[in-house]
């Protein structure tokens, strides 16, 4: 524990260069949303106005240290397109992006470890053989296109084959437009909403763990001390659990802490494929009316989720690892 | 001679590689009717797989929303998406390899410095990044191709900073310093060819992820523009006919994965026994 603390001051300042140079990047950009934002017929002077309503006026290093100020008192600013604080954009989009997340990142990790621990037995064999291309063509998928063709699936094949109609899958939105559900039912219809989007983070999240997880604990299979109480009789389970899962979680823990911003982030493609309005499809919006706070807010935030990841992966690594326990 | 490679990987990436790429050179020819400009919209379009056309040419994979062969667009999208896959990730290894060795061999603060700037990038999701450059610059192919070298470098810088580090304390460098040989040529001739290795395998892979996220910045409209097709820009343009006509987005999409797992089956058998390193690519 004792290593924490520097690198947590190495933390800050890694957050502070991402914000700097997030804001050189953004403000550096041609075009102006004050422009872009007041009619068309708007003379110099009220355009000129306009940006100083969105704070756009002075220069370039006095912008930057208000809005680094308000940054360290916890405020992001108000989005230029919404007209409202940049914090409850994200606060609405956030729980969004965390459900399809946070089920598609455990059942991913659940999966994925799972093929790869049964690859790993059969290295070699056919059904290894037929579980990498499988799971390589997952990896290899982007995506949207992933999206896009289980939504034909679900929406034309249940029509296709006669099954009955609650088998057809909604492909856009949170909530069925228009209805006034309540209770149990409101829960039955976000969830049905959320099947296809958590279906396809899920097949290309667990793809790329199983094909890590495979190596990872083919090798740990593989060495001599696990060799050795094989030959000495010990049973599968406790093999399992006291020789191999112990030597092949370190690395498993790095992918999923490096798998953690994803989460957030908000799979920008599944969720414009989908309509799901979370993080993702917020910062697609925001780039796109040029809505500078809230695309720096989002950066920020993105930025010290991976930072934090890291740092807690680094943790639990150590912890798991006693070689790692620095010298 | 060039022995032929021993991993079964490696041949069967570089095989289906050579397929895609020889299709996209002779493809487009071969391909029924111009895949780029409008023909006869109201007789040619949405027509199924196999289709029969004008002057009995057979669509194999049918037409899109304008009458155009959609098999004869995937081979020119081709060209693009793996031009910008090559290039962007040649440049972005370019890239990389010059600020690692600068970094390497320097040291101090410009060592530092760099060492920030990469860990401050690698902090971003790669696909922010390219969003944000890619909109607000204006999209388009230089765009494409500038935003993925100036987003790729970071990991060759590393691999390259790491492996000068380790190639400048070598005897046959120090004797070289003695002999007065000037550090310039020094780092260009005796510490950088030692030290590429690892940049050439991380190169190669980057190319399949190049792809990927050009697909997805021109499936978003911030990559390639219509007409000009690349397959993200054809997948989306199939998206609104996709319950009518869904071979016209599906048919893109499997030349794109199949370019990825040529690509994939090349990074790993290269790397031997899987991915031997977690790679940051566009997940998100």
């Amino acid at each position: 524990m004792r290593h924490t603390l520097p690198r947590l001051v190495d933390a800050v300042l890694l957050l502070w260069l991402v914000a700097t140079l997030t804001f050189l990047l953004i403000r550096l950009a041609p075009g102006d949303p004050a422009s872009l934002l007041v009619s068309p017929t708007a003379s110099v002077e009220q355009i000129a106005a306009q940006r100083a309503v969105f704070g756009l006026d002075g220069s370039l290093l006095e912008q930057y240290g208000r809005w680094l100020g308000a940054l360290l008192r916890g405020d992001l600013g108000t989005s230029l397109a919404l007209s409202r604080p940049v914090s409850s954009v994200i606060a609405e989009a956030l729980p969004l992006s965390l459900l399809l997340g946070g089920v598609s990142l455990a059942l991913s990790v659940i999966a994925g470890v799972g093929v790869g621990g049964w690859q790993a037995r059969r290295v070699g064999a056919t059904s290894d053989t037929i579980a990498t291309v499988i799971t390589t063509a997952l990896y290899a998928a982007p995506s949207f296109w992933l999206a896009l063709a289980l939504l034909v699936i679900a929406t034309s094949g249940p029509a296709v084959f006669g099954a009955p109609a609650w088998m057809r899958l909604p492909a856009f939105g949170v909530h069925t437009p228009a209805a006034t559900l309540s209770g149990w039912p409101a829960i039955v219809d976000v969830a049905r909403h959320a099947v296809l989007p958590v279906l396809v983070l899920t097949l290309t999240g667990a793809a790329a763990i199983a094909r890590y997880a495979r190596s990872a604990i083919a090798e740990a299979w593989r060495a001599p001390h696990v060799r050795a109480a094989v030959a000495r009789g010990l049973p599968s389970r406790a093999l399992r659990r006291r020789y191999v899962v112990r030597n092949a979680i370190a690395p498993i823990v790095v992918l999923v802490g490096l798998a953690l911003p994803g989460v957030v982030a908000g799979s920008v493609f599944v969720e414009q494929v989908f309509a799901w309005p979370g993080l993702g499809r917020t910062m697609l919006q925001a780039i796109a009316s040029r809505d500078y706070p809230v695309v720096l807010g989002l950066t920020v935030l993105y930025a010290s989720v991976v930072i934090a990841a890291n740092l807690v992966a680094d943790v639990v690594v150590q912890s798991l690892d006693p070689r790692r326990r620095s010298a | 001679m060039i022995t032929p490679p021993r991993d079964a990987r490696v041949r069967a990436g570089l095989l289906l590689l050579g397929v895609l790429i020889a299709g996209a050179v002779v493809g487009p020819w071969i391909a029924p009717g111009d895949p780029v400009s409008i023909n006869d919209v109201m007789g040619t379009r949405l027509k199924p797989p196999f289709a029969t056309g004008e002057r009995g040419a057979i669509h194999v994979l049918g037409t899109d929303a304008f009458g155009r062969d959609v098999l004869g667009r995937v081979w020119i999208a081709a060209r693009l998406s793996l031009a910008v896959g090559v290039a962007g990730s040649l440049l972005a290894g370019a890239l990389g390899v010059l600020l690692g060795a600068l970094g390497g061999w320097l040291g101090g603060v410009v060592d530092r410095v760099l060492l920030a700037i990469g860990d401050a990038m690698l902090a971003v999701p790669r696909l922010v990044l390219l969003l944000v450059i890619a909109a607000l610059w204006g999209p388009g192919l230089p765009t494409v191709v500038t935003v993925l070298a100036l987003t790729g470098w970071m990991g060759v810088a590393r691999l390259v900073r790491a492996d000068v580090l380790g190639v400048r304390i070598q005897p046959y460098v120090e004797a070289a310093t003695a002999l007065g040989v000037p550090s310039s040529r020094l780092l260009v001739r005796h510490v950088l060819p030692n030290a590429l290795g690892a940049a050439v395998v991380a190169i190669t892979l980057g190319v399949g992820n190049a792809i990927l996220l050009e697909s997805g910045l021109s499936f978003l409209g911030l990559g390639i523009q219509p007409p000009a097709p690349s397959w993200g820009n054809m997948i989306a343009g199939g998206r609104e006919w996709l319950l009518i006509a869904p071979w016209i987005a599906l048919a893109p999409g499997i030349a794109l994965v199949l370019t990825v797992i040529a690509c994939t089956l090349i990074g790993d058998g290269l790397t031997r026994g899987g991915p031997a390193s977690v790679d940051e690519r566009a997940r998100s």
